[in-house]
């Protein structure tokens, strides 16, 4: 294989891998957020339990979530060596913004979130659980700036230097507010509520058909379902608007998405179905002209198909079109999911329906291939460029750095990484099993806390002294 | 070319200089102590080792990569040249802090001792093995790679490995770490473990002041460029006397109680070793060995200047924030540790 192919490759092994960790940080985050509110709010313990125990998979999927993240950044350098020259300009600034208003805040705070209960006052943990959630919001605004940056350059001029072309900054905002920013990073930012929100979902019903910790598996899935409904229905919204921007911003990926060929004709809307390379016609579930009507309500609008590209413009038709599907459906079938877990939970009958619970169990797992599926939806419908309509992805490898020695790190990461998930599900499995009563200590009531400032409380030198 | 007297890209290499030094002095006492974690031979002290540093390394290590983003941002093509170049190397160093970060989280999750050993060792050794290659990186860097016309590498993995200073770089910067990881541990613990770390004192100090006089006479054997800009500023001498002087304040402050200072003047040790390296360096930043014509520097592979005044602004705004709350967040873990009240 070439070292392009082994470098992309190794890029989604990584990415792919990394991508199950910051939306479920990101989903529970807010969770969290909302728990430990209501916590401080009502002075409810159960709430407080709620917060601990979550917490506790919080951190867990932080760790795991920020080791992988570690090859991310590096890989740019090492794998992508021409085309950070050629976007280091630009993708610079969203990355020094991301570290520096992102990464330090959600690493120093975690520690207060995971270490602090009995160093801080209530006020001050819950300030430390908001400045998390943010610091992990922050961290998809900067990292969607960069990457729809590369969907849909903007703000920028071309340069030839010494050692060849690159992109330079002429406006930050317009860099920023590139036209697919917003769509992408609230698209992403849903998907993330859903994972996190559908990642309690299934705990909590898994205790609900248990019959085990039966208060705190209902108040869970009260607040996780509510996330959830809102989520789904923003995200079809959402993703509905994103779909229809890309008629105007990359019409090679709408094309490539809907398997639409000849430009003379208005969009059908294939619900399932294929891509047949040889006719360019796709067979299925259609509906016809519904495709038009989708983009602008006119079942006679007419956009550019595939035939309108040369064809080493454009991506791979089938793993775009069939991706885009199953995440649609996937987002279709967790909003049905989540509206009638809902009605359920409040009415108080969902205890009695032991194949829902089992549904919601399994369907943690959904948001996930849906993430992993927009993603290759949103990537390799960009092939192939790299930065689109600029770079290539063949002309952005590293020059120096042959298939071979990519071959090696491939292998450690995959040896790594199944290591990885292994000991992650392992751990997961085990806490959730231990439960939230486990190694759990009552708080002292809230009046009693008041008093206490910022850290003055464990480290007085008496303690220090009688434990040496 | 881009020219200008002081100019952002200048002061760009100071901040990177800056991060760079930030990561050294934080998440070196973490890897320090790492480094001198299987010397702990009882469970319960390993678990305060770790509780040392529990709640800080991780944001730790986000300084280096600040650091490396901030490099990617200023100077892209010494980025793409050096991650890159030096691919098996940074591979390498990867797979060291993925495995260290998952020895820490897993290690005290499960009871049994063969659990434990396991990750213990994992810890310990991608501890050392860290520093090693960070300090091989940078002696390489300090005398200068083989650099071809575009400004791509034009050596191997074993380049890096086949010179005898970044080697001495190498283990000077594992033996600064230990004795910083020392001192810190010395600063958390109590009782009998504190009484073992006192040992670790000892030994790691001898360790660092043999591998320091042995860099001292490697630089003028390998590094004449560095040498060459002592000379042509005697001012800078200053540096390595302020290092050993602080270096020597360290037993001194360890002797009267004040732990805390010791860990003060070994953090200015590492302050005035990088300052020395940075100012030998500038304006390179990844200097052409033998054809120094195509080094990367300053001059020639800065971002433009409007991305450089959009991230200096970044940092400007962000930057105070980020020094307050880290502050805070030290303070609120101050003090000594135990093996059980970061049971999590």
């Amino acid at each position: 294989m070439s070292a392009e192919i082994l470098a992309r490759i190794q890029f989604a092994v990584t990415a792919g891998f990394h991508f199950i960790f910051p939306p479920m940080s990101i989903g529970l985050g807010l969770l969290l957020v909302i728990m430990e509110g209501l916590y401080l709010k009502t002075k409810d313990p159960l709430y407080h339990k709620m917060t601990r125990f979550w917490v506790l998979v919080f951190a867990l999927t932080f760790a795991v979530g920020v080791a992988t993240g570690i090859p991310m950044e590096f890989q740019f350098g090492t794998n992508w060596s021409r085309y950070s020259r050629y976007v280091g300009d630009i993708f610079g600034s969203a990355l020094a913004a991301e570290g520096v208003f992102a990464f330090f805040l959600e690493s120093g705070f975690l520690a207060i979130l995971v270490f602090g209960w009995n160093k801080v006052s209530p006020k001050m943990h819950f300030f430390s659980t908001c400045m998390v959630f943010m610091g992990s919001i922050f961290s998809a605004v900067w990292i969607l700036v960069a990457n729809s940056w590369q969907q849909t350059p903007a703000g920028f001029r071309l340069e030839q230097t010494a050692t060849g072309e690159v992109a330079r900054i002429t406006d930050f905002w317009a860099m920023v507010f590139n036209p697919s920013t917003v769509d992408r990073f609230t698209h992403t930012v849903l998907a993330s509520f859903l994972t996190g929100a559908f990642f309690a979902i299934s705990v909590a019903a898994y205790y609900m058909l248990k019959k085990q910790h039966l208060d705190f598996a209902r108040r869970s899935l009260k607040i996780a379902l509510s996330v959830a409904l809102v989520a789904s229905v923003a995200q079809i919204l959402v993703g509905h608007a994103s779909t229809q921007h890309l008629v105007k911003n990359q019409p090679e990926k709408f094309a490539t998405i809907e398997g639409h060929y000849d430009s003379t004709k208005p969009v059908d809307l294939t619900i399932l179905g294929s891509y047949n390379p040889q006719t360019n016609e796709t067979t299925g579930i259609k509906i016809p002209n519904m495709g038009s009507v989708l983009i602008d309500g006119n079942p006679d609008t007419k956009v550019q198909g595939l035939d309108s590209f040369a064809k080493e413009d454009l991506p791979p038709v089938a793993p775009v079109f069939q991706s885009f599907r199953i995440m649609v459906g996937i987002g279709t079938f967790l909003l049905l999911l989540s509206l009638v877990g809902t009605i359920s939970v409040f009415r108080g009958t969902l205890e009695n329906k032991p194949t829902l619970l089992k549904v919601m169990i399994v369907s943690a797992v959904l948001p996930h291939i849906a993430n992993l599926l927009g993603w290759m939806v949103a990537e390799v419908g960009r092939q192939p460029w790299s930065v689109y309509r600029l770079l290539r992805t063949s002309e952005s490898t590293s020059k120096v750095v042959s298939a071979g020695q990519i071959a090696g790190s491939l292998t450690m990461f995959i040896f790594l990484y199944i290591l990885l998930g292994f000991l992650f599900f392992y751990l997961l499995d085990k806490r959730i099993k231990a439960g939230p009563d486990a190694d759990y200590d009552e708080p002292e009531p809230l009046e009693s806390q008041k008093l206490k400032l910022f850290g003055a409380k464990v480290n007085t030198p008496e303690s220090t002294e009688a434990k040496s | 070319m881009i020219n200008y007297p002081f100019d952002l890209a200048t002061a760009w290499f100071i901040l990177i200089g800056v991060l760079l030094t930030g990561y050294a002095i934080l998440d070196g006492f973490d890897l320090g102590a790492g480094a001198l974690h299987l010397f702990a031979k009882k469970d319960h002290h390993r678990r305060v080792i770790l509780n040392a540093i529990g709640p800080v390394w991780d944001g730790n290590e986000v300084w280096l990569l600040v650091g490396g983003g901030a490099l990617f941002a200023a100077f892209p093509p010494v980025y793409a040249t050096a991650f890159s170049g030096f691919y098996t190397a940074f591979m390498l160093v990867l797979m060291g802090i993925i495995f260290r970060a998952v020895a820490i989280e897993f290690r005290s999750k499960e009871e049994s001792t063969k659990w434990r050993g396991f990750w213990d060792k994992a810890f310990s050794i991608s501890s050392i093995i860290l520093p090693v290659l960070m300090g091989v990186a940078l002696g390489n860097v300090i005398i200068g790679v083989p650099l071809d016309v575009e400004g791509e590498y034009a050596g191997t993995f074993w380049t890096l490995l086949s010179r005898p200073f970044p080697i001495i770089v190498g283990v000077t910067t594992l033996a600064m770490f230990m004795l910083h990881g020392a001192i810190y541990l010395a600063l958390k613990t109590s009782g009998e473990l504190r009484d073992q770390v006192r040992g670790w004192l000892k030994g790691t100090m001898i360790f660092y002041f043999v591998s320091y006089a042995v860099l001292t006479g490697a630089m003028f054997l390998w590094a004449p460029q560095m040498v060459a800009k002592l000379q042509a500023m005697p001012i800078l001498f200053i540096l390595p006397v302020l290092n050993v002087l602080a270096l020597a304040n360290v037993p001194r402050e360890l002797h009267h109680g004040r732990d805390f200072l010791a860990f003060l003047s070994s953090c200015f040790s590492i302050v005035a070793n990088l300052a020395l390296v940075g100012i030998g360096m500038f304006p390179n930043l990844l200097p052409s060995f033998p054809n120094p014509e195509y080094s990367l520097t300053t001059l020639n592979s800065a971002s433009s200047i409007p991305s450089l005044t959009v991230m200096m602004t970044i940092a400007i705004i962000g930057v105070p924030f980020v020094l307050a709350y880290t502050a805070a967040i030290y303070w609120v873990f101050r003090g000594k540790v135990d093996e059980t009240h970061l049971h999590y």
